[in-house]
């Protein structure tokens, strides 16, 4: 039991976290038909000015200036960046992006330098909740699937209940007739960019404690979250929120399963023996492949079910 | 109708797709509470003609609405200003409900013109039977009343409605027939393309017939019906 209760409750707070990147991320990627490659980015600037105004304001204040500040850095970024390379194409705005995303992560290591800042969890959260087979469950953990259940129960009501939320679905499958009804739909682009992007810098401000805020924060998160929103499919954020999960669950546990296929398939491996290359694959232990398996998971989809696992479009 | 004052006016509209000139300087006139039939083969140009006055697709010319300038404008002012459009792929919002759908049809929350809820459910009792229900799942000939009955709840002056009656069952283009009827009794203007003459030759005050990216004929109904050649040359009969 012991061995699976842990990296679930861990893999659920992972996928949690990966669910508010993801989500601004999906938003964007179907609406604009932008993959904003500078998404985490601001994941990691979130993470940096939570840490500067935790020391300036404290971390309550932080909580809630650093995400709009990240809005409004994404609301810069659609109105003067994205909206002019739009008219040359998907491809240079995401070459755009693209670039956004190493001045971003060049910037961050310039300001705060090229080692990891002590941005610790705040005094108040620091205690163990409770303790399961042996191991504490930090309070923080609880706090940040607190965060991330609110924010995924507040865009959710804010999608099909409001009135913008009405407009922002009907512009994810058809922007055209939603401005012919007389909606400002760019408006709209900056209003989700925007809102994506205060996603992304809530996560950085409560993950950046909980990993570790450093300067390849944002290049090793990013790749996942593409894979959380390829593997999700396009334009479905219950498909993003269950792919969050399921690639969360999965980083979690490869890391903490020890064995490899050779310990499971032992009489097997016993007859190939281990000194030919099917016999080491097999004996190569499954927390080694791990970090493998999401990228592995998203090539077969898009090879097999390009529009994700409840995406309304392909890929 | 040649007394009523002119509400969108177009003037030499060039619009090309890449290097194609698809409008080469189409030219053509709706009065108020008119209605005037775009006819025409297959990719002549009528939809980007619509699309066009829309601004849609990037075009160059003259387009005025009731007086004003609404080239090179932007789409929502344009539709704001008072022209409604539905396009030929219907374009319902499939993962919204009937009644979102006609709910984003209204400018502003609550704010009713000419068009209400009740107007579009005693027109099409089906609709309201399925007002909660994703409108993705309703029927070509329900989708397209819902899609002209939502254009309609933003009460535009002058709508466009490009090809309502295409591959849908002869009740069903019957009954837009009627609805077009009701738009115009409220003295909405229509810009209506078609292919066939079916419904256009019955109800429309003026025709326009388009041929290669220009306008080639301008008539009357009956004037159209008598000139055989432009029929032979320029339409599917
Ligand atoms: N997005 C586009 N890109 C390139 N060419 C286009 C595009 N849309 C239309 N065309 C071309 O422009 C021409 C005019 O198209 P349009 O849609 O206006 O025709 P139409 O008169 O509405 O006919 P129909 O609706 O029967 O196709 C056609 O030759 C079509 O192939
Ligand atoms: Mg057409």
């Amino acid at each position: 039991m012991e061995i699976v209760l842990n990296p679930l409750l861990n893999g659920f707070v992972y996928g949690m976290l990966l669910f508010m990147l993801a989500s601004g991320l999906t938003l964007i990627f179907s609406m604009m038909g932008v993959l904003n490659f500078a998404h985490a980015g601001i994941y990691m600037i979130g993470a940096y000015v939570a840490f500067d105004m935790s020391r300036l304001i404290g971390f309550w204040a932080a909580l809630i200036v650093a995400p709009l500040v990240c809005a409004a850095i994404g609301a810069g970024i659609e109105v003067w960046g994205l909206r002019r390379t739009h008219h040359n194409g998907h491809i240079a705005e995401l070459l755009f992006t693209f670039g956004l995303f190493f001045i971003i992560e060049r910037g961050v290591q310039m300001v705060w330098g090229m080692l990891p800042v002590p941005y610790r969890v705040p005094a108040l959260l620091d205690f163990p909740l409770f303790r399961l087979y042996g191991v504490d469950f930090p309070a923080y953990r609880a706090f940040m699937l607190l965060i991330a259940g609110g924010m995924l129960l507040a865009i959710r009501l804010l999608l099909t209940r409001t009135r913008v939320g009405l407009i922002i679905q009907a512009s994810l499958t058809h922007p055209q007739m939603v401005s012919s009804l007389g909606h400002n739909v760019p408006r709209v682009f900056t209003l989700v960019f925007a809102g994506g992007c205060y996603l992304a810098g809530l996560a950085g401000v409560i993950g950046g404690n909980y990993q570790v805020t450093e300067p390849a924060m944002a290049a090793s998160l990013g790749p996942i979250v593409f894979v959380v929103v390829v593997f999700g499919g396009l334009g479905s954020l219950s498909g993003c929120f269950v792919s969050s999960i399921v690639i969360g669950m999965v980083q979690t546990f490869a890391v903490s399963i020890d064995g490899s296929l050779a310990d499971l398939l032992g009489p097997i491996v016993a007859w190939i023996g281990t000194d030919n290359l099917a016999g080491e694959i097999l004996s190569i232990p499954v927390s080694r492949v791990g970090p493998l398996l999401p990228y592995a998971m998203m090539v077969g989809i898009l090879m097999f079910r390009p529009r994700g696992l409840m995406g309304t479009r392909d890929t | 109708m040649a007394d009523h004052a002119n509400i969108l006016a177009v003037r030499d509209l060039h619009a090309y797709y890449g290097k194609s000139h698809i409008l080469q300087g189409v030219a053509l006139d709706v009065n108020e509470g008119e209605i005037v039939s775009l006819l025409g083969r297959n990719g002549v140009g009528r939809s980007t003609t619509c699309k066009a006055i829309m601004g849609l697709v990037e075009a160059h010319g003259d387009v005025t609405f009731r007086g004003r300038s609404v080239t090179g404008m932007r789409t929502d002012l344009i539709s704001r200003a008072g022209i409604g459009y539905v396009p030929e792929d219907r374009q319902v919002f499939p993962t919204l409900t009937v009644r979102q759908n006609l709910e984003l049809g209204l400018r502003r929350s609550g704010i009713f013109g000419r068009w209400n809820f009740d107007d579009v459910f005693r027109l099409f009792p089906n609709l309201q039977q399925r007002q909660n229900n994703p409108a993705g799942v309703l029927s070509g000939g329900e989708q397209q009343m819902l899609t002209i009955c939502r254009t309609l709840m933003g009460d535009p002056d002058l709508i466009l409605i490009d090809e309502p009656t295409e591959g849908l069952a002869p009740r069903m283009v019957e009954q837009v027939g009627v609805l077009l009827a009701e738009i115009a009794k409220r003295g909405i203007a229509i810009l209506l393309v078609e292919q066939k003459l079916t419904i256009a030759l019955k109800i429309s005050h003026r025709l326009y017939v388009m041929g290669h990216g220009r306008i080639v004929f301008e008539g009357t109904p009956a004037d159209l019906d008598a000139d055989t050649s432009v029929q032979r040359e320029w339409l599917e009969v």
